[in-house]
């Protein structure tokens, strides 16, 4: 039976989409059957993160409506063997879609995939709930920047309200120089205030915005540290052990918050 | 006093109490909210309802989809009372109040009281998070920390067995004598009674404290232990 993991974060633009991405390329290219759902419908962005926009026939709204199979709303990514997305919608709105809706289509896909991925969109109203609605893993995404780690804690806060916690944090764009300069939140400051479990740690890293444009996954680019990141967090949810990257050169206050994680296993 | 087999009305201090009868199924007492308030909709337009629903057990998403209904009617939902500590949790999640000052007799105004109702406290358990909001008409203790973005409202004083950095107003129906306390006492806002101050500058060695106010300021000062 497959597994749903939601990822959402509250704040729009800190990386939910790419996240999702990379970790069902990740996954994908790990030999799992993965198919990826993007909820936020009327602002879809997840068919243009994976270079798919142009073979878009139906969305998961088509599905929902009962315009056409849940089969027929699935793209296969011909990069990897077996990662798949459904669609958003364009031209409509979060309102198309109910909680109910989307555990239907979620049991439907675990009988035959090992992970569904959801998109989730930002805020916390209809968009978001129906994003959880049928999870049974949610991963938070944040910057380490104080109005995105305050909408975080508020969604942690209704996730754990709904039963569907304890959710899993990503920090996105970490930019080590800006930490030890003391112009950014370091990791250990945003899990501080958050207070949840860490799954990873994605350096700022401009071949983000590079392959994003020409719609690849940064995964299946081997020179990009965020790639090797992202790839780690699909490791560490397989099961795996995965001591958290190295992201500075030097020696210093990171790799000492590094270490205290690593002792911590 | 309005009376269906579901649920019970009656007018309590500036609002209305919803009592939900024990026993009842969520989908049928939530249809019947819905359709008795809709079809006197003219007459409760404005009104500010609060809940009390026993030991029944709700989801956050349950009890937002009623407070939605009811804003279409122009009503608010502003308190959720409950035994379940799973409703407890979904109504402080929603930023709802989650206790009720209920009036006394010969008493018309109890939440503009001088003094706390006695020394009734509630014992949070947890952190409390940034949307979250507890309001009690007595003391609050908060065995946890209080985020940014939480607010803790109390009628007598605020204890924070934890990290406050939210909002804290203690004395908030006029005592001047609360305090608040706190292991670490770092909140965006400190309010006692109707004095507030913004957050002094974060201390390099966080200790425990205690802000009260002396005259019309809010003053902090370190826990003394001795006798």
């Amino acid at each position: 039976m497959g597994k749903v993991l939601t990822i959402t974060s509250g704040k729009g633009g800190v990386g939910k989409t790419t996240t999702t991405a990379n970790i069902g390329a990740a996954l994908a290219g790990l030999g799992k059957k993965v198919v990826c759902i993007d909820a936020d419908i009327g602002l879809r962005n997840l068919d243009l993160v994976l270079g798919l926009e142009n073979r878009i026939v139906y969305d998961l709204v088509d599905v929902v409506e009962g315009r056409c199979r849940l089969r027929q709303a699935m793209i296969r990514d011909k990069r990897l063997p077996e990662l798949y997305l459904i669609p958003a919608a364009q031209t409509r709105d979060k309102t198309a879609v109910s909680p109910s809706d989307m555990v239907e289509i979620c049991d439907e896909l675990r009988r035959e995939f090992d992970w569904v991925l959801i998109d989730s969109p930002a805020g916390i109203e209809r968009g978001f709930r129906n994003a959880i609605a049928p999870a049974d893993e949610v991963v938070v995404v944040t910057n380490p920047e104080v109005s995105s780690v305050r909408d975080a804690d508020r969604i942690i806060g209704l996730i754990e309200a709904e039963e569907k916690g304890p959710a899993r944090l990503i920090i996105n764009r970490l930019d080590p120089r800006m930490v030890r300069s003391g112009d950014m939140l370091s990791v250990e400051d945003v899990v501080e205030l958050l207070a949840i479990e860490l799954l990873g740690v994605i350096p700022e890293d401009e071949s983000i915005v590079i392959n994003t444009n020409r719609g690849m996954p940064v995964v299946l680019n081997p020179k990009s540290k965020a790639g090797q990141a992202f790839h780690n967090i699909a490791r560490r949810l397989l099961g795996e052990k995965v001591p958290f990257m190295p992201i500075e050169e030097e020696s210093g206050g990171l790799r000492k918050l590094l270490g205290r994680w690593l002792r911590g296993g | 006093m309005a009376r269906s087999g579901i649920f019970e009305i009656k007018g309590i201090g500036d609002g209305l109490l919803v009592t939900v009868k024990s026993g009842a199924e969520w989908q049928a007492v939530h249809t019947a909210l819905r359709n008795h308030f809709s079809e006197r909709a003219a007459f409760f337009k404005g009104a500010r309802v609060a809940l009390d629903l026993g030991t029944m057990p709700l989801s956050a998403k349950e009890l937002e989809a009623l407070r939605a209904d009811l804003e279409r009617l122009g009503i608010e939902l502003w308190a959720v009372e409950a035994e379940s500590p799973k409703t407890v949790k979904a109504a402080r999640a929603l930023g709802l109040a989650t206790r009720v000052p209920r009036p006394e007799p010969g008493k018309t105004k109890p939440r503009r009281a001088a003094q706390p109702l006695g020394e009734e406290a509630i014992l949070v358990r947890g952190a409390l998070r940034s949307g979250m909001r507890v309001e009690f008409a007595g003391h609050v203790v908060v065995l946890g920390n209080v985020h940014a973005g939480a607010e803790v409202v109390a009628g007598g004083n605020i204890i924070v067995w934890g990290r406050l950095r939210g909002l804290a107003h203690a004395g908030a129906w006029g005592n001047r004598e609360a305090v608040v306390c706190a292991l670490e006492l770092s909140p965006t806002q400190l309010r006692i009674a109707d004095v507030i101050a913004a957050s002094p500058a974060e201390q390099a060695a966080p200790q425990p404290e205690i802000a009260s106010l002396k005259g019309n300021q809010v003053v902090a000062e370190p826990w003394d232990t001795s006798p």
